[in-house]
């Protein structure tokens, strides 16, 4: 695969090594020139010195047979119009952006990037599995993270306790995969009832979440 | 008029004077509390800290009530950005933003936001009056600047 990174802060740098020693062709686009100075000591022809949102840059560097770009700057502006040029300019099929505000992935979404990593999601992510009760914890987002499988996490004051499934009001594209109890998996029927601490797999549209939550969380 | 501008440089700045002047209701964003020194003592409109392209501050600026939407940061991406939120996320009817980069200028004009290239104007009517010696269908503002009274 022919990838490109924009921005070559230490995210662009270990991916573009990472990338590149798995074999795939690499392209790393940093604007400032003593940073590109310093990039180009060590990774040589790999970096090339340039705006990533321009589109003469964009042409010089190849977008046209990129199969994925990556914006990994620290702003969230300037990685959104690398990606949305990249697919005006030259209809480049994969485009992946950092972002650093969490509130950006909807945005982004919807103003056609393929995908978004949020490094502000995932660390808060990890903290909340932690901390646990009553939350609805991302696991895996399928199809651009329009479809997302959740973790909900049964505290004892949860109001579904000791309710069967058939008696929930899940809101609508839902649908509970299996129950984890005691470090087992437990595929569920209509007459399940959940327990404290129970884990509830659930696949879910990323706009129910919200009332899945509501469904399952205490007070 | 409800008008939001982004961004409170030397164009910003000058738009809210001139709108605020004509009573229109303004309210100016900027990432720096020290730009709004720009708009003199005589501007009253609502002064906002904050990053423009956070929809908290936009919120906060009363972009849900807006009827224009103006973004002249700096950073044209910046420009870019706070454009399509307030036209994606919060619907304003009128949405410009100040582009320098005129291939980025173009492209956006194509999804929609008025785009507002100085860099291709400034050098458009240049060229203009060099070659005739007026200004063109373009008017000189400078007059109007000086006579503000806000």
């Amino acid at each position: 695969m022919y990838i490109i990174i924009v921005g070559g802060g230490n995210v662009g740098y270990y991916l573009s090594k990472t990338l590149a020693s798995a074999g795939h062709e690499l392209l790393l686009l940093e604007k400032d020139r003593g940073r590109y100075r310093t990039l180009s000591e060590e990774l040589g022809e790999m970096v090339m010195q340039g705006d990533g949102c321009q589109a003469d840059l964009q042409l010089e560097a190849g977008f046209g047979r990129a199969d994925v770009v990556v914006a990994v700057s620290g702003s969230d502006d300037d990685n959104l119009v690398v990606c949305q040029m990249a697919k005006m300019e030259f209809n480049v099929p994969r485009t992946i952006a950092r972002i650093n505000s969490p509130h950006n992935e909807s945005l982004f979404r919807k103003l056609g990037i393929d995908a978004t990593v949020s490094a502000t999601k995932i660390i808060y992510n990890l903290i909340e599995q932690e901390v646990g009760g009553g939350e609805v914890i991302p696991l895996a987002a399928l199809n651009r993270g329009n479809i997302e499988i959740v973790d909900v996490e049964i505290s004892p004051k949860s109001p579904v306790l000791h309710q069967e499934i058939k008696s929930l009001q899940l809101p609508p594209e839902s649908l509970i995969i299996s129950i984890i109890r005691d470090d087992h998996a437990i595929l569920p029927g209509g007459d399940t009832r959940f327990e404290a601490g129970d884990s509830v797999i659930t696949l879910v549209n990323a706009e129910h979440e919200h009332a899945l939550r509501d469904i399952f969380a205490e007070g | 008029m409800n008008i939001v501008i982004l961004g409170c440089g030397r164009v910003g700045s000058s738009f809210a004077r001139l709108m605020y002047g004509e009573g229109h209701t303004v309210t100016i964003i900027d990432i720096q509390s020290e730009a709004f020194r720009r708009l003199g003592t005589k501007f009253k409109g609502n002064r906002i800290v904050g990053n423009g392209t956070d929809e908290d501050v936009l919120r906060r600026a009363g972009i849900e009530k807006a009827d224009v939407f103006f973004a002249a940061t700096q950073g044209d991406n910046r420009n870019i950005m706070g454009a399509q939120i307030a036209k994606h996320v919060f619907d304003v009817p009128k949405v410009i933003a100040r582009i320098y980069d005129p291939i980025r200028a173009d492209r956006y004009r194509k999804l929609g936001i008025t785009t507002l290239c100085t860099t291709t104007i400034a050098a458009g009517l240049l060229h203009d009056h060099v070659l005739t010696g007026d200004w063109g269908l373009a008017k000189d503002y400078s007059q109007d600047y000086l006579d503000s009274k806000v």
